[in-house]
């Protein structure tokens, strides 16, 4: 087992510094325009000290809480998901030459370190690692091999929060290099931090510190414990694989489209989704070329387009798509669920449809009659 | 993603907006299967999956045969020989002409359906002994609109191959049926019980070609389609593509109706 010990905000601080002095693009939350978003950041002033939010249906609203907290808040809109395939990554250039063009090499990616990172947030760049090494992305791969993640551990859960449901939280099990839990009771605040891999243990070793005592152990390990009793929303996972595949024509989609915008912010908040479409730019003079990756959403209708028409021109059959993809057919695509819980989608939806509430919805008016796509999936039960 | 620049050959008109491009191919090395497709990249304006519609068996050339349907397909036809266009592939599953051995071989296209099973109709032809009845039957919308019209009087003036053709409508000079494809399901001569049908065509036509075949006998891993979807990447990256769990660009385009266990059919899966 790797060392713990115990860090104070002065070791935070030192932690930033040590990872910006060893090349790393330091990268965790801040508050921008009221809302926490990431960004790059040099130390723990840049860091939403004693705000919380409050996230519900539809709901995002910044507080302050007087405690001092560097980490009293869950998760805002973006993902590190940004960072990886940021939207827009130009992954090809070419010139014309006289045989033609040829490719162009693109600069080194930047080494980023994702600071303060929630365990769901680990885990969604677990679930992307599996989506891009599929395919052998070198944007993604790029960005992820050389990267640095400070995670930190939840103990006070979102009412949108459902990680538990998952396994992806509220505490962090793998996928760091230094794992943290801030404890601030009552006049003492320090952070219990561990290290997950040898440069993790390397850079702990720099930052003032002292041994924990067991009862800081305890008190720490009982709060990620207490955050898991607290959770706010719960998905149902048993066989739900095959309840979606069961039910793509249960009328309830056409209910949930009357509700549902069309308007993609799932999507975009979404730290898994992984759709993007490719933009072409050329220079004035037609001698140079990029290939650019927007982010996509299966929400629109130029998604499915295809000489003729859309394939998905209804709201229904498009948010089918986005939560059977999600829930279901990821775990035939690539072996684990595509959700990690972390309810951004139910915060930011502006009128507050909830993939738990619709999941579970599905599975209680369940008219299992056509196995769709899948093998696996039960016979009828009509 | 990365294309690769390649010479264009010849550039000849099929229909007022079908053309075929033959390409160089990257290296003596480069093959394809019948069914499969690469990524045309025009420089600067875009790319757009084609599929190859030449014989499996000349490894001098790629052949494409492209719709101008917008503005990549567009600047695609408008090139001329000496130009050069960005290729990647091929890409996608293959017509599995080894489930059609030592049975009847039922191939099915409608409208530029018929370049993605050329490259199939060319394969079986050149091993013709490996296999029982041969039918291609064909559809399109008027005599005026049948592609490769001059290779599918060539194949009708063969013993060994029966080649069906309709049109949705004609004027009176044209002696053939008229009437969707399916009608000519029932003309042509095969055994439902063990005969493997190939179908690629709009999925309109795909979906009542299978169904007519079903209800002779066909089982649904004996029909093989080729679907459509939009496709940006070609890997299974984009997403776009997907139909229920498969990526159609990497686990399509030819897939059995087995495999999709009816999903393709319902409505704006």
């Amino acid at each position: 087992m790797r060392e713990t010990l115990v860090i104070d905000q002065e070791g935070v601080d030192a932690l930033i510094h040590t990872l910006t002095d060893r090349g790393y693009e330091v990268v965790g939350p801040t508050v921008r325009g009221q809302t926490i978003l990431y960004d790059t950041i040099t130390s723990t002033d840049d860091l939403p000290v004693g705000i919380t939010d409050r996230q519900e249906a539809g709901t995002y609203r910044l507080e302050t809480r007087d405690d001092g907290a560097l980490f009293g808040y869950v998760v805002g809109p973006q993902s590190f998901r940004r960072y990886l395939t940021p939207p827009g990554n130009v992954f090809w250039k070419g010139v014309l030459t006289d045989d033609g063009f040829e490719t162009v090499e693109l600069p080194e990616p930047p080494r980023l370190a994702f600071f303060g990172a929630r365990p769901c947030e680990v885990a969604a760049m677990q679930v992307q690692d599996e989506v891009y090494s599929a395919v052998g992305d070198p944007v993604y791969l790029g960005r992820r091999g050389r990267s640095f993640t400070v995670a930190v551990n939840c103990s006070e859960p979102a009412p949108t929060c459902f990680c538990d449901s998952l396994g992806t939280g509220p505490g962090v099990s793998n996928g760091y290099d230094i794992a943290m839990t801030e404890v601030v009771d009552g006049e003492s605040h320090y952070f219990i931090a561990e290290a997950g891999t040898d440069e993790g243990s390397e850079v702990l070793a720099l930052l003032p510190s002292r041994d924990p005592l067991d009862e800081e152990l305890v008190h720490a390990r009982r709060m990620v414990v207490r955050a898991a009793e607290r959770m706010g929303r719960h998905l149902d996972t048993d066989g739900l694989k095959e309840v979606l595949y069961g039910n793509i024509e249960n009328p309830y989609w056409d209910e949930i489209a009357k509700r549902c915008l069309s308007c993609t912010n799932c999507t975009l908040v979404c730290p898994t989704c992984f759709c993007s479409t490719v933009e072409d730019h050329l220079s004035l003079d037609g001698s140079e070329a990029e290939r650019a990756r927007p982010w996509d959403s299966c929400f629109t209708l130029d998604f499915s387009y295809v000489n003729g028409g859309p394939v998905r021109p209804s709201p229904g059959p498009r948010y089918r798509q986005w939560l059977t993809h999600k829930l279901a057919s990821w775990q035939d695509q690539f072996g684990s669920i595509g959700c990690v819980g972390c309810g951004r989608c139910i915060t930011w939806c502006p009128v507050g449809i909830d993939i738990t509430k619709e999941a579970a919805a599905i599975r209680e008016r369940d008219v299992r009659r056509v196995v769709v796509g899948a093998s696996s999936a039960k016979e009828g039960t009509e | 993603m990365r294309p690769t620049a390649r010479r264009i050959l010849s550039v000849e008109r099929e229909l007022p907006d079908t053309y075929t491009l033959e390409i160089e191919p990257p290296g003596s090395d480069w093959s394809f299967l019948p069914g499969q497709y690469t990524m045309l990249y025009a420089f600067g304006i875009g790319e757009v999956p084609i599929s190859i519609s030449g014989d499996p068996s000349d490894a001098t050339r790629i052949v494409q045969t492209i719709r101008a349907a917008g503005a990549v397909t567009d600047a695609l036809v408008a090139k001329v020989p000496g130009d050069f266009v960005g290729l990647r592939g091929p890409y996608g599953t293959a017509w599995d002409t080894k489930a059609g051995e030592g049975r009847d071989v039922l191939i099915i296209a409608g409208g530029i359906g018929l370049a993605p099973v050329r490259p199939l109709v060319l394969d079986v032809l050149n091993h013709r002994d490996r296999y029982g009845n041969v039918t291609l039957l064909y559809g399109a919308r008027s005599p005026r609109d049948l592609l490769f019209a001059d290779q599918l009087q060539e194949w009708r003036g063969r013993f060994d191959l029966e080649v069906l053709i309709t049109v949705d409508q004609a004027e009176q000079t044209w002696r053939g049926p008229v009437g969707v494809v399916t009608s000519l399901i029932g003309r042509s001569s095969f055994d439902p019980d063990a005969a493997v049908a190939y179908v690629c065509g709009p999925e309109v036509m795909m979906r009542f070609t299978i169904q007519e075949l079903e209800r002779k006998g066909f089982s649904d891993d004996r029909l093989y389609v080729s679907m459509e979807r939009n496709m940006k990447c070609g890997i299974g990256l984009c997403g776009h593509c997907q139909l229920g769990r498969f990526f159609i660009c990497k686990d399509g385009p030819v897939m059995t109706c087995a495999q999709m266990a009816g999903s393709c059919w319902i409505r704006e899966v």
